[in-house]
C-alpha cells in the first residue's frame, strides 16, 4: 500500500469482490419468495382455420388472456417476459408448442392485466393434423432478474378443441 | 505513508467497504429497492477511496528513523566468509 496507484487497484479490487457477493446474496434472497401467480385464458373466437397450398393447418384466434403475475416480482427482478403457446400432440411429434402471444411486463403495476387479441404469432402446424384436436394453452413466463438466476415456470390450461372442419 | 500507515489504510479499506456493504444490501432488502443497495453502496466505495486513497498527514504519524550516517561508519558490514561454496557442497 505505498503508492497511490497501489491503494487505487487494491480499493477497486476489493470493492469489486464485496459488490460481487452482495449480488450473489440478492439472487440467493429470490428463492424466499414464494409466487402464486393465475392465469384465465378464453377462445372467443376461431376466425379461420384452412390448410395452406404447402399442406400445413392453420388456425386464426381471438383470445382474452387475463393474469395476475404481481407475485413474481421481486426486488430483484428487472421484468417479466411471459408467452402463451398452445401445446398438442401429434402421431408425428410427441409435442408441438406454438407461441401464440408473448409480452414484457416491467413493473409490478402492469403484471396484472386482461388483453383481449388475435394471434400475434401463427399458429402453423407441422401437417395437417389440427382438425378436431385438443390442445391446451399454456401460459409460460420468466421472471428475469436484475442481478444472478432467472426463474421460468407455466400454468397449463387444458380443455380446448379445435373444430373437425375447416372454416 | 509509513508502515504503520500503509497498515492502517488497508485495515480501514477493509472495514469500511465490508460494512457498507452490508449496510447497503440490508436497507435495499427491506425498502425492497435494488437501487437504493447500489447508490449506498456507491457512495461507499467513494468515501473510501476518498479517505484512504490520498497520503493524508496521518498516515504518516509513526516516523521511522533512519539511522544517521555517521553511526553507519562505526559498524561496518560483515566480511564475506567460506561459507557460500561449502553450503553448496552440503546440498549433495
Amino acid at each position: 500500500m505505498h503508492s497511490f496507484g497501489y491503494r487505487a487497484n487494491a480499493l477497486l479490487t476489493f470493492a469489486i469482490t464485496i459488490l460481487a457477493l452482495m449480488c450473489g446474496i440478492a439472487s440467493f434472497s429470490d428463492n424466499f419468495n414464494s409466487p402464486s401467480p393465475t392465469a384465465q385464458v378464453q377462445v372467443l373466437n376461431i376466425n379461420w382455420f384452412q390448410k395452406k397450398p404447402d399442406g400445413d393447418d392453420e388456425v386464426s384466434l381471438t383470445l382474452n388472456v387475463s393474469a395476475n403475475l404481481e407475485s413474481l416480482f421481486t426486488w430483484n427482478t428487472k421484468q417479466v417476459f411471459v408467452f402463451l403457446a398452445a401445446e398438442y400432440e401429434t402421431p408425428k411429434n410427441s409435442m408441438n408448442q406454438v407461441s401464440l402471444w408473448d409480452g414484457i411486463i416491467s413493473s409490478k403495476e402492469h403484471s396484472k392485466f386482461r388483453i383481449h387479441t388475435t394471434n400475434k404469432y401463427r399458429f402453423v402446424d407441422q401437417g395437417s393434423n389440427l382438425r378436431g384436436k385438443d390442445f391446451n394453452l399454456t401460459l409460460h413466463w420468466h421472471v428475469m432478474p436484475k442481478t444472478g438466476k432467472m426463474f421460468v415456470d407455466n400454468i397449463v390450461m387444458s380443455g380446448f378443441r379445435l373444430p373437425k372442419a375447416y372454416r | 505513508m509509513d508502515w504503520q500507515g500503509q497498515k492502517l489504510a488497508e485495515q480501514l479499506m477493509q472495514l469500511m467497504l465490508v460494512i457498507f456493504g452490508v449496510v447497503a444490501f440490508i436497507t435495499g432488502y427491506v425498502l425492497g429497492s435494488f437501487q437504493t443497495m447500489m447508490l449506498i453502496y456507491g457512495a461507499g466505495v467513494v468515501l473510501t477511496s476518498l479517505i484512504i486513497v490520498p497520503n493524508w498527514p496521518f498516515f504518516n504519524r509513526s516516523h521511522l528513523k533512519w539511522l544517521d550516517p555517521s553511526e553507519v561508519e562505526k559498524h561496518p558490514k560483515p566480511q564475506r566468509s567460506n561459507f557460500g561454496p561449502m553450503k553448496k557442497a552440503s546440498k549433495k
